[in-house]
């Protein structure tokens, strides 16, 4: 039987353990911040102003990446929301599945979804040609 | 530690009232986070779907216009809607979870602070939920 230490008992470290989950979890309340801005600007633009949903086509398209403010803007976005979102699902699947190899390939196909999603959105941004056709 | 530890409903004269307090399991904290993680999903998954659907702009201005006009159709304005209400309650948690992890008075004041983030919810979803759906209605029920 393995014991369990006292609760108060000094935190051993053990010899080469990062702060891995740290970071993942400061992470989470830094991209929160700025997605807060970013995603509800973004609603509030394509939703709300001026005829929200019913005006959005190509052009419309067109007309905002003519501007690297809203590239910047819109890849900025994918970008937070793509890895906040991935991370947040790494954690979901960590609680609920309970054998190895199954959290194992959840997270593998995770990971490549996410991987995919990131690099075509990106590519779309960088390589928009508003005289296509 | 080989006894039992009595649980606080056993001893009767702790009554429902000073539990609601202190209990986090079943109250406002566990459903704060139930909520969140749901909308965390939702929005997780749209998400890649609307970069797919985005990124017909690089195949033809047509098949992303065809694509986009499914989002224009009443039904699917309900569910942006939705999507909507999910977004916002998951960026007002977000930044509740942020004041408990970084404000002292924080984890105190957690219940309270979702009360705020819910009443700020609803004064945003109302004129939101107007402006959205406004077409749709005049749509169906005629005037345009």
């Amino acid at each position: 039987m393995t014991a369990i230490e006292s609760p108060r008992s000094p935190q051993r470290r053990s010899r080469g353990r990062t702060n891995t989950e740290m970071y993942a979890w400061l992470f989470m309340r830094v991209s929160g911040v700025l997605l807060v801005v970013l995603v509800l600007g973004h609603l509030f633009i394509m939703n709300i102003l001026d005829g929200g949903v019913q005006r959005i086509n190509f052009g419309f398209v067109a007309g905002r990446w003519a501007s690297p403010f809203w590239q910047l803007w819109d890849l900025l976005m994918l970008w937070l929301a793509m890895l906040h979102g991935t991370n947040g699902l790494r954690t979901i699947i960590n609680d609920y599945t309970r054998r190895d190899a199954t959290r194992l390939w959840l997270k593998m196909a995770l990971y490549t979804a996410s991987a995919l999603v990131i690099t075509l959105g990106t590519l779309v941004i960088f390589t928009f040609d508003p005289n296509i056709n | 530690m080989s006894s039992s530890t009595t649980s606080p409903r056993s001893s009767g004269n702790i009554g429902r009232a000073r539990l609601g307090g202190t209990l986090y399991r079943g109250r406002e904290g566990m459903w704060s986070w139930v909520a969140h993680r749901i909308t965390g999903v939702l929005t997780f998954f749209f998400l890649f779907a609307h970069v797919l659907d985005t990124a017909l702009v690089r195949v033809s201005p047509d098949s992303y216009d065809k694509v986009i006009d499914t989002y224009k159709n009443p039904f699917v304005n309900v569910l942006e809607l939705g999507l909507v209400g999910a977004v916002l309650y998951h960026a007002l948690n977000g930044l509740r979870i942020i004041a408990i992890d970084f404000w002292s008075r924080g984890p105190k004041l957690q219940r309270q602070m979702l009360w705020i983030i819910v009443a700020v919810w609803v004064v945003v979803m109302v004129p939101g939920a107007f402006f959205m759906l406004k077409h749709s209605f005049e749509v169906m029920f005629g005037g345009k």
